[in-house]
């Protein structure tokens, strides 16, 4: 079991009620530890031109993760 | 530092002097403007919220990757954060190059991929009351129906 911190921005943050949480996953990558959150929650979260951080730096949804990262979940951003 | 976060109105002499040389005979500016609509909506104001530590580094990134592919000697954006009203700036480019078409084609890709790569979340406010988060720019990608200008 692993535990990380996990923070939810904007849209995501408004779906889950919170803006950060600390969770325990057995999840092999970021796509099924963000599966695993979105159930936590019931909420529409997609993944689905959302993105995905680590310890501030951007990551690909198949890329794992270890204890005590920092993962951080962006809802489809809208700059400019 | 090329890009940056402001949290207040953009000082738009100040950006114009950071983009001074004399090597350069071509400026191209994009600024990027609060709308009164969107998808069909009266917009009032709308809110950025922005995660500045990724969205810093994920912007100089973008000027040092057009930085690699056209020849300009200058360029910088910043991009607003927090509430905004009708007409104010929410981002500005500038590129200076020695002639014009360097200075079109890097502001171009600065602004299109800040627009698609930054974590920046805007939150509408319309007329009636309501307001959303608008994720226009990666949704066209999946079927959605956005007009966006």
């Amino acid at each position: 079991m692993k535990t990380v911190t996990v923070r939810y921005f904007a849209a995501f943050r408004d779906a889950a009620g919170v803006g950060s949480e600390s969770v325990a996953s057995n999840a092999d990558t970021l796509r099924a530890l963000f599966q695993e959150c979105a159930k936590r929650h019931d909420a529409l979260f997609e993944e689905q031109a959302a993105l995905v951080a680590v310890n501030d730096q951007m990551a690909d949804w198949e890329a794992g993760f270890a204890s005590a990262d920092e993962v951080l979940f962006f809802p489809p951003v809208a700059g400019g | 530092m090329s890009f940056a976060i402001a949290s207040d109105r953009i000082d738009l002499e100040r950006f114009r002097e950071s983009l001074e040389d004399h090597r350069c005979g071509g400026v191209v500016f994009f600024e990027g403007r609060v709308r009164d609509h969107n998808d069909g909506r009266g917009v009032e104001r709308l809110e950025y919220e922005v995660y500045r530590p990724l969205a810093c580094s994920e912007g100089e990134r973008v000027i040092a990757e057009a930085r690699e592919r056209w020849a300009f000697h200058r360029a910088a954006c910043i991009h607003r954060e927090g509430t905004l009203e009708l007409g104010d700036m929410a981002v500005i480019v500038g590129v200076a190059a020695a002639h014009r078409d360097e200075a079109f084609k890097a502001a171009r890709y600065i602004i299109d991929e800040i627009k698609v790569r930054l974590p920046i979340w805007k939150r509408e406010h319309y007329l009636d009351g309501e307001r959303s988060w608008v994720n226009c720019e990666r949704c066209a990608h999946h079927g959605h129906q956005h007009s966006h200008a």
